[in-house]
């Protein structure tokens, strides 16, 4: 299987402080990656530092073929990435949102209009295509947001809790682009609090205190520990924390 | 370059929506120019005056004893020709002349009446009323001493001019500190916000993990700001010419030239705002009150900077407004050209370099 995101014993310290210690995995082409954690455990520097918005302290890493320290400019044009706030200005309307964001990655003229197109089509949003993003429903913003984030077709889309705060029908709902993405070849690389989608992962990592500290499938994850759900798996690796918040 | 100009399009998109915003930016300097129609009066002591005695007789020094014996004057008494006070005004070293002509005395004894000359430079209306009532005052009372001692009546008559701005009306000095109090409220605020906001949205996030360089943000966010305030700059300039009949005197394009400046000045320090700043609110407080109090307090329009304690006219240096005031007033008002402003020109050009490098380097650093 062909890997997209390899990394070595990458760390991350911030003075004596070591907020990412030596993590290594690998996460393959097409593969939904979950990345599991309590809040202080290291994924968010985690995920920063592997969509080069931080420069490791120690380890080696290569993102879409591309070295983490040297290549960081082409591993930006092949990387998406969506944050919990889903990023999308409000006083602009659906089709000008998509034509920033694809006009940023450098895309042309006519392949945004086509890919603009494409997308209103995809998301059923066609009528909305002139309506203020402030106006949608959070539900259709999100799902915007996500088809926004890969709009530049990048190899990897890396998602910081993109479900916080939506019902669990739009997260049904959500989770059905991610496996469509996926589908194309998308490698999704996702972080979440959300047990019930850690089921639909393809593999799942679980952080504690700054390392790894499990990572399989689901169904091996709970074999390994004896447990009926993720739940209780998450719940038995990450109270051994030591750090709080 | 595509993907500079895509974001620019975005920007514009922004102030173009947010109409309430537009409406406030565009209307500021409108209302401003109607409002400061009030000018304040002020007491001033030890303004610059130059004096020039052509006469040399009793009774020249004896006033000119009189006059240096009030606090009022700073005197000056090494210039002699008209051209040396002619420049010395137009540099604003002196803010009066006070001249006696030839046989000034005698004049006096013999027909029981002298003429003395008083020049003051009016671009600063207040002051200029104020100076030349001081020295009025001062020559009523030395034309009363005269009385009582002489036995024929003697009366000197002085004859006042008033340089640059003869109706001494408000309006030259305020159009200057609109512009700017306006340029410099736009150009912050507008720009802060602007960062901050894709801050608080989470956009910025986005932004740095795509290929767009970060210098290409900070010159897409300053250029909407840019382009309102030229146009600003044109709704003063027009409407202090239509209404308050003061047309640019000097070359319009050293005006443009050194509006741009301190436009620059002003992003740079939004700018700088923006990266300290968390929140909208924040960042627009601090320009609110980082930049416009001292903006109307130490620039010099509404508070004349000679009478300040030492520690505000020191303050008021590092106020870029300041410098913009004195530029606007020599090349608007006195029609002057780049030899007479070209060392507050400097001054704003280093201001603006220093700035923008600290804060394109702190923007950077954040990114990392």
């Amino acid at each position: 299987m062909e890997t997209v995101i390899t990394t070595d014993k990458l760390t991350k310290r911030f003075g004596s402080f070591v907020a990412a210690s030596e993590l290594s995995f690998e996460v393959h082409r097409g593969e939904i990656f979950g990345f599991l954690g309590a809040n202080g455990a290291g994924k968010t520097t985690a995920m920063r530092m592997l969509c080069g918005l931080l420069t490791p302290s120690s380890g080696k890493a290569r993102i879409a073929g591309f070295d983490i320290y040297h290549e960081t400019e082409k591993i930006k044009r092949n990387i998406g990435y969506m944050s919990q706030k889903f990023s999308l200005y409000d006083d602009l309307t659906v089709s000008e949102n998509i034509r920033f964001y694809a006009g940023i990655y450098g895309m042309s003229i006519p392949a945004i209009k086509q890919k603009t197109k494409e997308l209103l089509e995809e998301l059923q949003l066609v009528n909305e295509a002139k309506t203020l993003v402030r106006e949608l429903p959070l539900g259709w913003k999100q799902k915007l947001a996500f088809s926004v984030s890969i709009v530049h077709d990048p190899e990897i889309v890396f998602l910081d809790e993109p479900t916080g705060g939506v019902d669990p029908v739009t997260r049904r709902q959500f989770w059905d682009l991610i496996y469509a993405a996926a589908d194309k070849g998308v490698t999704i690389f996702v972080t979440t609090h959300y047990m019930d989608e850690a089921e639909y992962c393809n593999r799942v990592s679980i952080m504690v205190d700054g390392v790894i500290a499990a990572l399989d499938s689901p169904a091996g994850l709970k074999h390994q520990y004896g447990n009926q759900s993720m739940e209780d798996v998450f719940y038995e690796l990450a109270r051994k924390a030591k750090r709080g918040e | 370059m595509r993907q500079l100009l895509i974001f620019i399009r975005k920007e514009f998109l922004h102030v173009f929506r947010d109409r309430k915003t537009l409406l406030m930016l565009f209307g500021l300097p409108i209302a401003q120019i109607v409002l400061f129609g009030f000018a304040l009066s002020n007491e001033i002591k030890d303004s610059r005056i130059a004096l020039v005695d052509y006469s040399k007789d009793a009774v020249t020094a004896k006033l000119i004893g009189k006059i240096e014996a009030s606090h009022y004057f700073d005197i000056q008494r090494t210039l002699a020709s008209g051209e040396q006070l002619n420049a010395a005004f137009k540099r604003g070293d002196i803010k009066m002349a006070v001249i006696f002509p030839q046989n000034f005395g005698d004049d006096l004894i013999h027909t029981g009446k002298a003429t003395l000359q008083v020049v003051a430079d009016a671009s600063d209306p207040n002051q200029a009323t104020t100076i030349t009532n001081y020295l009025e005052s001062i020559v009523t009372d030395f034309n009363g001493e005269l009385a009582q001692d002489a036995q024929q009546p003697m009366q000197i008559l002085p004859q006042m001019q008033m340089l640059y701005n003869p109706e001494l009306r408000g309006a030259p000095n305020f159009v200057p500190g609109v512009m700017a109090l306006v340029l410099m409220l736009v150009c912050t605020m507008m720009t802060s916000v602007a960062i901050v906001r894709e801050k608080e949205l989470g956009t910025m996030e986005i932004l740095l993990v795509s290929p767009f360089k970060p210098i290409y943000i900070v010159i897409a966010k300053l250029a909407p700001n840019l382009l309102i305030s030229i146009v600003n700059l044109f709704i003063i300039l027009v409407l202090s010419d239509i209404f308050l009949d003061l047309p640019v005197k000097g070359s319009m394009l050293l005006l443009l030239f050194c509006s741009i400046l301190f436009i620059m000045t002003s992003l740079s320090i939004g700018l700088l705002l923006s990266i300290n700043a968390k929140t909208q609110q924040a960042a627009m407080m601090g320009s609110l009150m980082g930049m416009m109090l001292p903006t109307m307090l130490l620039t010099g329009f509404l508070f004349p900077i000679e009478n300040m304690p030492l520690f505000l006219r020191v303050l008021s240096n590092l106020v870029p407004s300041r410098w913009y005031f004195i530029i606007v007033k020599r090349v608007m008002l006195k029609g002057l050209g780049f030899g007479a402003v070209w060392k507050e020109t400097s001054i704003l050009a280093g201001m603006t370099l220093f700035l923008f490098a600290i804060s394109l380097r702190n923007f950077k650093i954040r990114l990392q």
